[in-house]
């Protein structure tokens, strides 16, 4: 089938591409022509002043199966990607089991087989994520996990982080790391004036600090590759900013809701601000904002965390971690980082495309002729409101639902299909 | 005048009005307290819930007689541990609790902020007899009210909060309602058992009892919980009570004849002294008269909104 992009803005910063006012056609899925294209055998979609990009990728999503196929599948956790702007996903391994086996990779693959999003399992670092026994990480590579991760928690002791370190380098395995301290965390918020003032059991910023400036050390001795997953505080992006100073080979990943809010959303005791990290201060809000400007944060990550509703509706310090934000992500960055001049859209791409895929290991997107079209399709100005009630995802958890957005994905292209206007198409 | 708003979730907030509206009303019903017939028809036809999500006898009863004497018909529905693990919510509690035609519902939790979700799915009048380690806002009125009737007044005083700041609810409602009442306030414990940043509350930190005793008219000691991992927030309960403790000579050193507030029971010998415990008008231990009467103000006030 022949597809053709008419009138749009090719950007692909990776390969100096910045092409205004021009038309992609593509040949079952297969970019075959760039330019002023004459055809009348394509299906043709108007895009007048959007933007093709190469394909967003989210590296931070919870994607619930198996185990509580009740809050998010493969496959809704896949569609919510695409209705968010994603081609492609790295699930994280707190399952049930936990991805700390090739069968469970292999499940995963399956489950998301033919869909237009890639799914990238991550592997456990630790069976069961218990931080005690190192996961088969060879036959997990093999499977096709593209990094390894306890997330959830940290990596128990600098003992077996530094075995995870070591044996992952030879599969060419990022470690993800949540970093928090085990024997701070029982919190349920920031700690802060806020905590006391709200009589919430409080969480503090060091049992953060602590674990990446641990990671930072022990990276910098085995010569090991960490990725810090949602980094939140000041000091811990202080860490990071130094240890790439020193050439430790770190990377790092932050949500919306750490560059967004504060722990002052708290007040309302509603459980869709309670995540972990938690919210944190304007002052690190702040350092969050600094560091996507100065690089040393590389890219934007949702860690989406699908939970049901009985679980979110209870008491806020008894209620699990984590909302969605698949959906919310590219309307949110576009918002506050494009729209607000902190970031250019090069940063962007960057920072939810190339880079991820580069952490990763991935092979960079190319907008090239003869190349599979893998592709993120953005409306900059779109002014949208955000609705839960028509997520893809299973779950509702959203502090956002209701919020006015400028920017969001009208399409994404990947695998021979397409997802636009709400239904997905194969082309 | 009527008070600011139809819920007493905690005491940050509520304005100074609605704090002397119900200190003032609550003299009244002390006096009532005093006839020999008790009971006020007020809220006849009203019914109220108290539903304690933890025990506290002490503050069940206060608030049921506050309620007995209005004339309140009155539901106990204690929630024991082992219907949560049944799995039924707090919100399908709530939900059976209002089907039965409540006005007000007393609620006590484990949780900090539940009396707040309450107001999100209910009508009812909530008010706040302990959350957490968040508010205990009626716990605090009446420790204002006892501080008045001393003293016939509240604004200028200085007041410091000895003990566990970093569990106590009845800590930050008291926190709350002396500042806004125009009271100094400090509050004195070991360093682990202070809050990061309660400074940004407006009170002082003090690390020396000597010296919360000469800088201040009031102490109210709080009860060190001994349930909670002695040895881990401070090194022992000996060291506690003898850096932390109210006795005898340090009274006397700082030669002061300081009020001191304390919700009973002490644990003799440990914040207080058997001495101090038992001496003189210089305490003023759990006052339950007046605990009825301020909680009946509450209700009355709440209950009569509309
Ligand atoms: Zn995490």
């Amino acid at each position: 089938m022949k597809v053709l992009l008419k009138d749009v803005n090719l950007f692909s910063p990776d390969q100096n591409i910045d092409e205004n006012s021009t038309s992609v056609l593509l040949e079952d899925g297969i970019i075959s022509e760039i330019g002023g294209i004459k055809t009348n055998d394509a299906n043709v979609y108007e895009l007048s002043g959007k933007y093709v990009l190469p394909g967003f990728f989210d590296m931070h999503v919870h994607l619930r199966e198996p185990g509580r196929e009740d809050e998010e599948t493969v496959i809704t956790g896949s569609n919510a990607a695409a209705n968010g702007g994603f081609t492609g996903i790295a699930c994280m391994p707190n399952t049930k089991p936990a991805i700390d086996s090739a069968e469970v990779v292999n499940f995963i693959k399956e489950q998301a087989n033919n869909h237009l999003v890639d799914v990238y399992p991550v592997g456990a670092a630790t069976v069961g994520r218990e931080g005690e026994v190192l996961s088969p990480i060879a036959e997990l590579a093999e499977a096709g996990a593209v990094g390894l991760s306890d997330d959830g928690v940290a990596i128990k002791t600098a003992s077996i982080l530094r075995k995870v370190l070591e044996y992952s380098q030879m599969y060419n395995l990022p470690v993800i790391e949540h970093c928090e301290d085990e024997s701070l965390a029982d919190g349920a918020m920031n700690e802060g004036v806020n905590s006391t003032m709200l009589g919430l059991p409080p969480l503090p910023s060091v049992a953060e600090d602590l674990v990446v400036s641990r990671d930072m050390q022990v990276a910098q001795y085995t010569g090991g590759v960490v990725h810090i997953a949602h980094i939140s505080t000041k000091n811990a992006v202080q860490f990071v900013r130094e240890a790439k100073s020193k050439g430790i080979i770190v990377t790092a990943e932050v949500t919306p809701h750490h560059f967004t809010l504060t722990d002052e959303a708290v007040k309302s005791y509603d459980t869709n601000y309670k995540m972990n990290p938690p919210l944190r201060t304007q002052e690190d809000v702040d350092a969050m904002i600094e560091a996507l400007k100065n690089g040393t944060i590389d890219c934007i990550a949702s860690d989406h965390a699908p939970h049901s509703i009985e679980e979110k509706e209870q008491e806020f310090q008894y209620a699990p971690n984590g909302i969605l934000g698949l959906e919310t992500i590219v309307g949110i960055t576009l918002s506050e980082l494009y729209h607000k001049k902190v970031l250019t859209l090069k940063d962007i791409v960057e920072k939810l495309s190339v880079n991820p895929r580069r952490i990763l290991n991935l092979s960079p997107i190319k907008l090239s002729v003869g190349e599979k079209a893998n592709f993120t399709i953005l409306d900059l100005d779109a002014v949208w409101t955000v609705d839960i009630s028509k997520f893809k995802s299973k779950s509702r958890n959203s502090p956002f639902d209701k919020k006015l957005l400028s920017g969001k994905s009208v399409g994404v292209i990947n695998n021979s299909k397409m997802f636009y206007n709400n239904e997905f198409i194969n082309i | 005048m009527p008070l600011s708003s139809r819920h007493l979730l905690g005491l940050q907030g509520v304005p100074k009005e609605d704090i002397e509206l119900i200190l003032d009303t609550a003299h009244t019903f002390r006096e009532v307290l005093d006839r020999p017939i008790k009971k006020v028809p007020t809220l006849q036809g009203k019914t109220i819930v108290n539903l304690f999500y933890e025990d506290s006898t002490r503050t069940r009863i206060s608030f049921e007689l506050a309620e007995k004497r209005l004339s309140a018909d009155t539901v106990n529905f204690s929630v024991s541990t082992s219907s949560v693990k049944k799995g039924e919510s707090l919100k399908d509690t709530i939900k059976n609790v209002e089907a039965m035609k409540v006005d007000m519902i007393i609620i006590r939790h484990s949780a900090a902020g539940t009396p707040y979700y309450l107001t999100k799915i209910c009508d009812s009048n909530i008010i706040n007899a302990g959350d957490g380690i968040h508010e205990h806002p009626t716990q605090a009125l009446l420790d204002l009210y006892s501080i008045k009737e001393r003293f016939g007044k509240l604004k200028g005083l200085k007041v410091c909060i000895v003990g566990d700041i970093s569990h106590s609810r009845v800590a930050l409602s008291n926190i709350f309602g002396l500042k806004t009442m125009g009271v100094k306030v400090s509050v004195c414990g070991p360093a682990t058992m202070i809050p990061k940043r309660i400074e940004e509350l407006g009170v002082d930190v003090i690390y020396n009892i000597d010296e919360a005793i000469r800088e201040n008219d009031i102490l109210n000691v709080l009860r060190i919980q001994l349930e909670r991992k002695a040895g881990e927030a401070f090194p022992s309960l000996r060291e506690y009570a003898k850096y932390f403790g109210i006795t005898k000579e340090r009274l006397d050193k700082n030669g002061k004849n300081i009020l001191i507030l304390h919700p009973g029971p002490i644990n003799r010998g440990v914040e207080i002294s058997s001495e101090v415990a038992d001496g003189s008008d210089q305490i003023i231990l759990n006052q339950v008269t007046n605990g009825v009467a301020v909680r009946m103000a509450v209700l009355y006030l709440l209950g009569t909104l509309n």
